[in-house]
């Protein structure tokens, strides 16, 4: 079974970050840039289906120059290539054309099953997957905290909010996982080194044959009016627990009728 | 007026079929518009469940698209039914919940009908800009749809719901559902306990505790004051990982996602990670013994003392407070 794992670099959400004033896209510059840590479940799930069915794990990474970090390290946990879209007219192109770039990426690669993290940290739109499996007309499982591989047949435990849903469908398909499906390894000495010499393919717009009017900043279905940092929300009342703690802060609640 | 369409998002009540409060959120937001339509897609029968609560709150009209191959196939279906309703109406919007479905019905009908969209916006105004709240809480932008009929996911809990009287006249929907969007089933849906509390996304009270309640057993604590107030009860990440309580209450970056009337954060130390699932609750309250911990920097109330007195103390004081 051939794994592509869908793999975005994201300014780390453990540090400030914002957007660019000068386009309203995110501040990559002078961000620290990781990981998105939502795909490394999915890089996890990829290997373990790899490890009981075989085949090949591809990394797809569409991003700047600097992405070549985040390959590495998905290729540094197990990963065996990487296919790296990377063209200065990408810059600020929209979920909507980034799915249309993806969809043709995908299309240079043979593969049963696309695996993807539940969420960028960074924008947070959730929504590739299913863009993916729209235009490509594939499956698409998605919330899955349990994937099961019987040929061609997957069935995955949908996460929701009350339980899970047990829903199924045929190979070729996107699974988007969910953070509590595994436990992802740290790369080991040896996959760090190993990942040094991994074959990466870089893939420009004019390889894929996309128009670069149909991406990047000019082609965005939507537009960024303004952005504002919002005002860091002042500390409030502060007590010390001297026996009435607990009155003094049901006293509060109910002066804003909570209670 | 121009017609706005909201897709219904249900939940299951008990044996029967409720709304999802996010609905009603929506209704009341989709005014700012125009007149809002619901659009109700599932199994047989739910569009008759939710009806009245519907037209209470604005829909004038409420399509009805009702099959087993919609309920018995994941998310593609429901995008189906608003393209074709979107092709067949004069809507000048769409208003999806930002639910984890509701954000793939989304993508898939801004493929289908050519349009942008906007996701988990908080607030909308009369001429369509849109405002999202990024990064953790950190920066708000505000924002326009520039292509096609404009889609917005609405985030849970953004606007208080007001109703609105309307006819609230049904329409059926004709529609054969494509093999494509039957491509996955659903074969069997699992509900597992939250015993009897509202769900985490919606509730208006939510006390979650973290790493400083120290075990399971300890979090019945957690539980007992998030009854006192009829809230939901949620957990950090550090004591999900740490196994005191299941992953699917976890608030945080890799969690969820709440904004809540009251939020309690009770023996949570507030890393970023947690920060960015509940940074934009409008009343936070810590309880942590640690005066230093960033938690209290967003409280509007904070105690600085030991969980387990504080906890039951404060349990008891509401329980009697409210008898």
């Amino acid at each position: 079974m051939n794994i592509v794992v869908l793999v975005k670099q994201v300014p780390d959400s453990g540090s400030e970050r914002t957007l660019d004033p000068s386009d309203s896209t995110v501040a990559r510059a002078s961000a620290d840039n990781v990981i998105n840590e939502m795909d490394e479940y999915a890089i996890e799930e990829a290997l373990k289906v790899k490890e009981a069915h075989g085949g090949e794990v591809t990394i797809l990474t569409m991003g700047p120059d600097s992405a070549t970090d985040t390959i590495r390290k998905a290729l540094s946990m197990g990963a065996d290539k990487a296919i790296h879209v990377t063209d200065p007219a990408l810059h600020g192109s929209c979920v909507i054309a980034t799915s249309a770039v993806l969809a043709k990426a995908l299309g240079t690669v043979e593969w049963d099953l696309v695996l993807a993290g539940a969420e960028s940290t960074d924008g947070g739109l959730t929504m590739m997957p299913a863009l993916l499996a729209e235009r490509l007309g594939v499956a698409h499982l998605s919330g899955a905290r349990k994937l099961t591989v019987d040929g061609t047949t997957l069935t995955v435990e949908r996460q929701t909010d009350g339980g899970y849903w047990t829903i199924q469908g045929k190979t070729p398909a996107i699974v988007s996982t969910w953070d509590t499906m595994n436990e992802p390894r740290y790369p080991s000495f040896k996959g760090i080194m190993a990942a040094k010499s991994k074959p990466v393919t870089t893939l420009s717009l004019a390889d894929l044959g996309v128009d670069e009017s149909e991406v990047g900043l000019a082609a965005q279905t939507s537009t960024v009016l303004e952005f504002a940092n919002r005002p860091p929300k002042g500390a409030g009342e502060q007590i010390k627990d001297e026996g009435d703690g607990a009155a003094k802060l049901a006293d509060f609640l109910a002066s804003k009728k909570f209670v | 007026m121009s017609e706005v369409l909201v897709l219904v998002e249900t939940v299951a009540d008990g044996d029967g079929i409720g709304l999802k409060k996010v609905t009603l959120e929506m209704l009341t937001a989709a005014r700012a518009l125009g007149e809002p339509s619901a659009v109700v897609a599932g199994a047989e029968g739910t569009a008759s469940a939710v009806k009245d609560r519907l037209a209470e709150y604005g829909a004038a009209k409420i399509y009805v698209a009702e099959s087993e191959d919609i309920d018995s196939h994941l998310v593609a279906p429901k995008a189906e039914v608003l393209a074709k309703l979107v092709g067949e109406t004069s809507a000048t919007a769409v208003l999806i919940p930002s639910t984890q479905e509701g954000k793939e019905v989304a993508g898939r009908l801004a493929l289908k009908i050519g349009s942008g969209l906007l996701t988990d916006i908080s607030d909308i105004d009369a001429d369509g800009t849109a405002t999202q709240v990024v990064f953790a809480g950190a920066v708000i932008v505000k924002s326009k749809v520039s292509k096609g009929t404009p889609i917005y996911t609405v985030r849970p809990n953004s606007v208080p719901p007001e109703p609105a009287p309307a006819a609230g006249e049904e329409i059926a929907v004709e529609i054969q559902i494509s093999d494509d969007a039957k491509k996955v089933t659903v074969v069997d849906r699992t509900v597992e306990a939250a015993g009897g509390r509202p769900e985490l996304t919606e509730a208006s009270i939510i006390v979650s505790g973290g790493r400083g309640v120290g075990s399971a057993d300890n979090f019945a604590l957690i539980e007992g004051l998030a009854d006192s107030l009829g809230g939901a009860v949620g957990a950090s990440r550090a004591a999900t990982d740490s196994g005191f309580y299941p992953h699917q209450f976890q608030v945080g970056q890799t969690g969820k996602t709440v904004s809540p009337q009251l939020y309690m954060a009770v023996g949570i130390s507030g890393a970023i990670q947690h920060r960015a699932g509940m940074q934009t609750s409008k009343t936070i309250v810590a309880i942590n013994k640690d005066n230093e911990a960033p938690i209290f920097e967003l409280a509007d109330f904070g105690v600085v003392g030991d969980l387990f007195q504080v906890v039951p103390a404060l349990t008891e004081e509401i329980t009697k407070r409210k008898a």
